[in-house]
């Protein structure tokens, strides 16, 4: 066999898989714009007869049948939520990873372990104390609750990133931009922080994503329209004794297109931040 | 304490710098582990707020070590990662070898590549209760359509079918996180070792045993201990597709957690067994990243 004929056949091998990977995936975007009584149908009609926007209609209470869920503000409170711990965890991060790179001082190996170690707890683990004490200091259901939980569970992941990312800056050109006359505060925005942008922008996509679609803390500390996300919404289709499958569907989609739109703007990022640890070995 | 103030002064500015993080974290995740730590002592059930003070000592230990449901559900848990972290490994190896090996096209099937990794476990977790659903799962009614079945097959039902099913759905989750790491390392790897291997006349498997896979070795490890610091999501997946029913066929240590916290209102308990659960994640990490130590001082010994 020629080596051409073998790359050929790997080619179309490796095709077939990435298929086979992205299927679930796409039957689920496809189910969001069948109505649900196709998809009820036996034996199954495979190929869609009416696709329409009716299911995202519904969700939204626009149209002529309308869902009882208030997808709206489920996605209001996702977003509000989202953005701003991520918003938080970032500036938390870059001070923190700042001062891993930069600074000698006691205790720092340690300290960065525990730091690590704090993202080990599984969320439902974390959510029972969190449930107890937040529902004293009336946390519970506020999005204030969730904010500042999620900023938490993100710092761990933004410290580590960004301090990887400040230490492949020579600190040779803070200490050039301060000798001609900047002040350390300056030269950190005006050399290092440009620098290490990239670092920061994965970071902040890690954790806009890790918020965005968290659940286990979610379901337990969201109750109502309130401070309720777009994961722990997405049970409420599961409450009622029939399954909306075509309203589920839709909600999916509805979760997973910021999520792929962001993932698809920032991949160059996204891979260089997961393959970071390892690249440098 | 005097020379705790020095050191203080010296430091101001890298500990000024940190304190954010250390103290949202003090907050939100040590201070909340200690109360449960001391709640997993007591008899506190939710419903009845006094017997927060109700001291138990050890009898939330000694009732979990004896409960049957409880090891069940942990063996359960263990074999689980077990499976799916060894599954993950080689089919993301498998995935990896196959896109470098491409040369057309390799951006648009890394791309494709990273597609599961944009789904939340929570959407995995649906996705595959859709896919698997008895009566209008497309699995099922592909299975009908081309007559390899007449009977639906139950497959978030029967006990090890429903565990097969949690088991893919986790693993088309995250394979896609080793494909990606072990894909770096393919690319940062040094071409002249394995020239030198094929002029000393190595056949492919020689090569990839002795050479890329050494080499892949530390990237396979970051992956598995990246990935044990969130094992617990597989609980988003689980919790949608089955809730660890029916009758606890599925039930792994989180759904078990959950279900005695929230349902049964046993706090003092469920925290004992998040205890557990957290003891587990962290053997997980740590076990990972020590072999990941070893990897790279053998790695350095050449």
């Amino acid at each position: 066999m020629s080596k051409r004929t073998k790359d050929v056949i790997i080619w179309f091998v490796t095709f077939f898989i990435m298929l086979i990977i992205c299927l679930p995936g796409l039957w689920i975007i496809l189910s969001a714009f069948r109505p649900n009584g196709e998809i009820l149908t036996k034996p199954a009609i495979w190929i869609p007869q009416n696709l329409s926007l009716d299911n995202f209609r519904a969700i939204f209470g626009m149209g002529d049948n309308v869902v009882a869920i208030p997808v709206g503000s489920y996605f209001r409170n996702s977003l509000v939520i989202s953005t701003t711990s991520t918003f938080l965890a970032i500036v938390i991060g870059m001070s923190g990873g700042y001062a891993f790179a930069r600074f000698q001082f006691p205790g720092k190996a340690s300290a960065f372990l525990w730091i690590m170690l704090s993202r080990t707890v599984p969320g439902i683990a974390l959510s029972l104390p969190l449930f107890i004490i937040w529902s004293r200091l009336g946390l519970i259901d506020t999005p204030f609750g969730v904010i500042l939980v999620y900023t938490a569970i993100n710092v761990p992941f933004t410290v580590w990133l960004i301090e990887g990312f400040f230490r492949q800056v020579p600190h040779e050109l803070s200490e050039a931009a301060q000798i001609d006359g900047c002040t350390r505060w300056q030269a950190f925005w005006k050399i290092e922080f440009p620098l290490a942008k990239s670092g920061v922008v994965s970071a902040g996509i890690f954790a806009f994503l890790t918020s965005w679609n968290e659940y286990a803390l979610a379901s337990q500390l969201t109750r109502s329209t309130d401070s309720k996300t777009l994961p722990a919404g997405l049970m409420d289709f599961t409450a009622q004794f029939t399954i909306d499958w075509a309203g589920m569907c839709a909600m999916a989609v509805i979760i997973i297109i910021p999520a792929l739109i962001l993932t698809f703007l920032v991949q160059k990022h996204l891979i260089a931040g997961l393959t970071f640890g390892g690249v440098k070995g | 304490m005097k020379k705790i103030r020095q050191c203080l002064r010296e430091h101001s500015v890298p500990l000024a710098l940190l304190a954010p993080a250390v103290i949202i974290i003090l907050l939100v995740v040590l201070l909340p582990l200690i109360f449960s730590f001391y709640t997993s002592f007591t008899n506190y059930r939710l419903i009845k707020p006094e017997t927060l003070w109700q001291w138990i000592g050890l009898r939330n230990y000694q009732r979990i070590m004896g409960d049957w449901a409880f090891w069940v559900a942990f063996g359960r848990t263990v074999l689980f990662l077990t499976i799916a972290l060894n599954l993950e490994m080689l089919l993301g190896l498998g995935l990896a070898l196959l896109v470098n090996r491409i040369t057309w096209g390799q951006r648009v099937m890394r791309t494709i590549m990273m597609f599961p990794m944009m789904f939340s476990p929570i959407l995995v977790g649906f996705q595959f209760k859709y896919m698997f659903n008895d009566t209008i799962g497309v699995v099922n009614n592909a299975l009908q359509s081309l007559g390899l079945t007449h009977e639906a097959i139950p497959f978030l039902v029967d006990r090890w079918l429903a565990f097969f099913s949690i088991s893919i759905a986790e693993i088309w989750m995250s394979t896609s996180i080793f494909a990606i790491l072990i894909l770096a390392g393919l690319f940062a790897m040094p071409r002249d070792p394995i020239e030198a291997a094929r002029v000393d006349g190595c056949n492919n498997w020689q090569v990839f045993r002795h050479i890329t896979l050494p080499f892949l070795m530390p990237f396979i490890y970051i992956a598995m201990t990246i990935r044990s610091l969130d094992v617990a999501r597989a609980y988003d997946v689980v919790d949608v597709m089955t809730g660890g029913g029916p009758a606890g066929r599925t039930e792994l240590l989180w759904t078990l957690i959950a279900r005695t916290a929230y349902d049964d209102a046993r706090m003092g308990r469920a925290n004992a067994m998040a205890y557990v659960s957290i003891l587990l994640s962290i053997f997980f990490t740590w076990f990972f990243f020590r072999k990941l130590m070893q990897a790279r001082k053998h790695l350095g010994a050449f």
